[in-house]
């Protein structure tokens, strides 16, 4: 690979947007992004995430006091064509007038690079995207893949300082998506490039990202390693915006906590709560012979094949999700008895 | 892409310069001269307390509507016709319905002099058969002809435009509901080409109260507002009543576009 | 059978129609190439009238071509610049121009003229000159040409390829020429056809804004209908046609619509 540009660490100071018909796209935001780090924004529309990434971009400006810094230099009036980001758009902005390799070696022509090393840095995206057959296709003429790909290879042909991904799979179907995200992940890898990536899918942040960002409202809710996240949601929009929840309501006392359904061991380090959280992969059913102070009845059974996804009513608004791995049907109106492992237990 | 505003106004700037040099003060211009006239302001009331423009106010406004309503008729019948069958030939059919668009109205004036002039095909084949010569080319008659003539294949390009936007699963489901072919134009066609026909009749409508050239070459004394302020500017020399009937003119067909525009939300622009 | 019964009342009342449009025009056609049109065609066929039209009118066909093409250059240059600004920002204050624009059009081409001659009559040099007919004819097809590429503009993410253009360096000027000029290259196209037609047989602005020096092919054309015989008018009217046909073919296929693409994924 013959990428030698040095990554680019980015910072964020006071970075706040309003537009222009007042509403408040993005709170005051303070961030810095490693370099050669892939970063995932993540959140909701209208979270504010798209804004934070075209502020990055040089597309819109952050309101007074905000700053943007590109390894240290205040970069916040410079437009994005003096950037040397390179961007891929949720809808690709292919140019229709221009071939597959013309749009690829837009950027170099921009640049003034010789004719030949167009050429040579054309071809090289090609075969990197394996598309070399498409060069001189027209752009009505592709399939979205192919179209991701055109789009990817032509913001990493001028060699950016940094990649900004927005939303680049949103637009393709779900199987497509998965191939493609392996593609972008490794191609992320081996460039070795800063990537900020913008997604309101969970699976595609949690896959990509080194770290990831989840934005609510305008704010940051949590950054962490993906893991994190997952794991130890700081707030409670983090810990059901992404994966599933189950929730128990209920009270502390005698050192077990007391819900509807049962009880359930406490560890007194939680300290007191009414609520708690966790995973579907931490609650199983029981054992014959083991102890368990929970139980409920199946509401639903989705076989899967390779597990049964059981929704089980505790007399909660909600029924518990548990992803069954057990050899046999389930009926509706079973009871089970139900174990949850403690470690995976939160309070929020 | 963020400090672009300045070069967008330099960009517009052009347009701008030459459209306010070209229209909107020579239009400013008009409209004081209107007023210059012995009459005074009053020129601009002339329209309605003199008989004499009165009456060609009237025929003028009668001409268009009778056009109006004629070329909405066949339009509506033929458009919908060619759009919703394909038949050996359909094409052929567009291609003439729509090749007299953009003839100018004094071409228009001679194609029906051809058709109903003096020595006309109308005059003829009546003269052959009942040995009198209808000739009706050189009167209200021919002008409203000539107004149909220039309306019909733009007017059927909309309609046509239009019907093909139609979604035939809804005459299905009103048929399916038991509703008669007739129903369904009522119920369905007609309301879903109503934008259509707003639009394209106040075009024809405009068109018809401001066009000229077809009233100049059937005959100059055909009594409409066009010809009344050509003779009062070049004949008479009354250059201001000239004025204040062009601008009053002017305003009536835009006032009918406008109005058309915000009914069918569409664009509407007259030719002519 | 109630249905074909009524196939064939349309049909038959389209053709109707047909006829009402054509049969003048191949009627005009005849009579020009006739040697006595009242006689008919049993008096032979003849391009004298052709001729003659061509020995007293030529100077008005070349006129009528060369402003349609000076009023294509004009409209071109300054319309597609603010066809592009409008499409662009879209806001009350555009769309009031835009609005505005469309006047000329609007308001019959007797007005217009009336306000350019009480303007800038008074200039000798301007009155007498082509130049005055050309302001009138881009004042009314200025709108066509706007009209036009905006169409197109409105209908491609304008926005999205200039923000992808200027993330690979482009500037302003660069995103103009490169992205936006190129990708509404059919709207131009369809708004030129528009424009050259429409300067072509432009008569009602034109008959008050022409000199005897500066008669154009209509401002000729109603001349011949006034004082000359039928067969030269419509000799006239043949040469007429004859320029304008490829523009009206051109035009119709501009109205065709056009059917999308689909491209499946390829499978790897």
């Amino acid at each position: 690979m013959t990428e030698t540009t040095k990554p680019l660490a980015i910072a964020l100071e006071n970075c706040a947007k309003t537009f222009a018909d007042g509403t408040k796209a993005l709170e005051p935001l303070d961030m810095t992004i490693n370099a050669g780090e892939t970063i995932v924004f993540l959140g909701p529309s209208g979270c504010g995430k798209t804004t934070t990434l075209r502020i990055i971009a040089g597309l819109e400006t952050p309101d007074t006091g905000g700053k943007v810094l590109f390894d240290g230099i205040d970069v916040t009036h410079l437009p994005i064509e003096q950037r040397n980001v390179g961007m891929v758009f949720q809808s690709y902005a292919l140019f229709p007038n221009m071939t597959v390799a013309e749009n690829i070696g837009y950027g170099l022509k921009i640049r003034r690079t010789p004719e030949a090393q167009i050429r040579a840095r054309v071809a090289e995206m090609l075969a990197m995207m394996r598309i070399e057959k498409l060069a001189d296709r027209r752009i009505d003429q592709l399939s979205g893949g192919q179209r991701q790909r055109v789009a990817l290879a032509r913001a990493i042909a001028v060699r950016p300082r940094a990649l900004l991904l927005d939303e680049p799979l949103t637009a393709l179907d779900a199987k497509l998506r998965d191939t493609l995200r392996l593609e972008i992940d490794s191609l992320l890898r081996s460039l070795q490039i800063t990537a900020i990536y913008v997604t309101h899918d969970q699976a595609e942040a949690m896959a990509l990202g080194d770290r990831i960002v989840v934005m609510d409202h305008g704010r940051v809710a949590q950054v962490g390693k993906p893991r994190d996240i997952y794991q130890r949601p700081a707030t409670r929009f983090v810990a059901e915006f992404i994966g599933t929840m189950n929730r128990l309501s209920g009270v502390v006392r005698d050192g077990v906590f007391a819900c509807r359904a049962g009880e359930l061991a406490w560890d007194t380090a939680h300290g007191n709560a009414t609520e708690v959280l966790f995973r579907p992969e931490d609650i199983r059913i029981a054992e014959s012979q083991e102890a368990s102070g929970l139980q409920g009845t199946v509401a639903a059974a989705f076989f899967l094949g390779d597990r049964t996804r059981l929704f089980v009513d505790v007399g909660e608004a909600q029924p518990l999700v548990i992803e069954s791995t057990a050899r046999r049907d389930f009926s509706h109106g079973e009871t089970v008895r139900l174990a949850i492992d403690p470690r995976g237990l939160l309070v929020l | 892409m963020r400090d672009d505003t300045r070069r967008l106004i330099l960009l517009l700037l052009p347009a701008g310069i030459f459209f306010a040099a070209f229209f909107l003060l020579p239009m400013v211009q008009l409209f004081f001269i209107g007023g210059s006239g012995n009459t005074g302001w009053a020129a601009y009331a002339a329209i309605l307390t003199n008989a004499n423009y009165f009456s060609s106010l009237v025929a003028t406004l009668g001409v268009a509507a009778a056009t109006t309503v004629a070329t909405l008729l066949i339009s509506g019948i033929s458009g919908v016709f060619l759009q919703r069958h394909k038949f050996p030939g359909n094409a052929a059919l567009v291609a003439m319905l729509t090749f007299p668009l953009a003839f100018p109205g004094v071409v228009i004036g001679f194609m029906i002099i051809m058709l109903a002039g003096r020595q006309g095909l109308i005059g003829q084949i009546s003269e052959a058969i009942t040995g009198d010569k209808v000739v009706f080319a050189y009167s209200m008659a021919g002008l409203f002809l000539g107004y149909v003539y220039f309306s019909v294949p733009r007017t059927i390009l909309t309609v046509m435009a239009a019907a093909e936007k139609l979604d035939p699963k809804l005459e299905e489901a009103a048929r399916s509901l038991g509703a008669s072919p007739w129903r369904v134009v009522l119920d369905v066609i007609i309301p879903g080409l109503k934008p259509a026909f707003i639009s394209a009749g106040a075009i024809c409508f405009a068109t018809a109260v401001g066009a000229f050239g077809t009233a100049f070459t059937l005959a100059t004394r055909i009594n409409v507002l066009p010809m009344v302020i050509y003779t009062e500017f070049t004949l008479s020399a009354n250059i201001a009543m000239a004025a204040a009937l062009s601008f009053v003119l002017g305003a009536v067909t835009w006032i009918v576009l406008a109005v058309a525009r915000t009914a069918a939300g569409s664009t509407v622009a007259a030719a002519g | 059978m109630k249905n074909r019964w009524l196939f064939f009342l349309q049909l038959g009342f389209t053709l109707l129609v047909c006829a009402f449009l054509i049969v003048p025009v191949i009627l005009s056609i005849l009579a020009g190439l006739t040697v006595n049109y009242l006689v008919g065609l049993e008096s032979g066929l003849t391009l004298r009238w052709v001729m003659e039209v061509w020995n007293g009118y030529r100077s008005t066909i070349f006129l009528s071509i060369g402003i349609s093409l000076a009023c294509l250059a004009l409209t071109l240059v300054i319309g597609i610049p603010a066809a592009y600004v409008l499409a662009k920002r879209q806001t009350a204050l555009t769309r009031a121009i835009e609005e505005l624009l469309v006047m000329p059009v609007a308001v019959p081409g007797l007005a217009t003229a009336l306000a350019l001659i009480v303007s800038y009559g008074g200039l000798p040099g301007f009155r007498t000159s082509w130049l005055f007919i050309l302001v009138g004819h881009v004042l009314f097809t200025l709108p066509f040409m706007v009209r036009s590429v905006l169409a197109v503009l409105s209908a491609i993410d304008l926005q999205t390829l200039e923000e992808g253009a200027a993330s690979l360096g482009a500037t302003f000027w660069q995103r103009f020429f490169h992205v936006v000029l190129p990708n509404c290259r059919t709207g131009i196209l369809a708004g030129s056809l528009m424009v050259v037609t429409l300067s072509m047989g432009e008569f009602n602005m034109t008959w008050l804004l022409h000199t005897p020096l500066t008669k154009t092919l209509p401002v000729g054309l109603a001349d011949a209908y006034a004082s000359l015989r039928l067969e030269i008018g419509s000799a006239y009217t043949l040469v007429f046609f004859l320029m304008i046909m490829p523009l009206l073919l051109a035009l119709q296929a501009f109205a065709k619509p056009r059917t999308p693409k689909f491209v499946a994924e390829e499978t790897e």
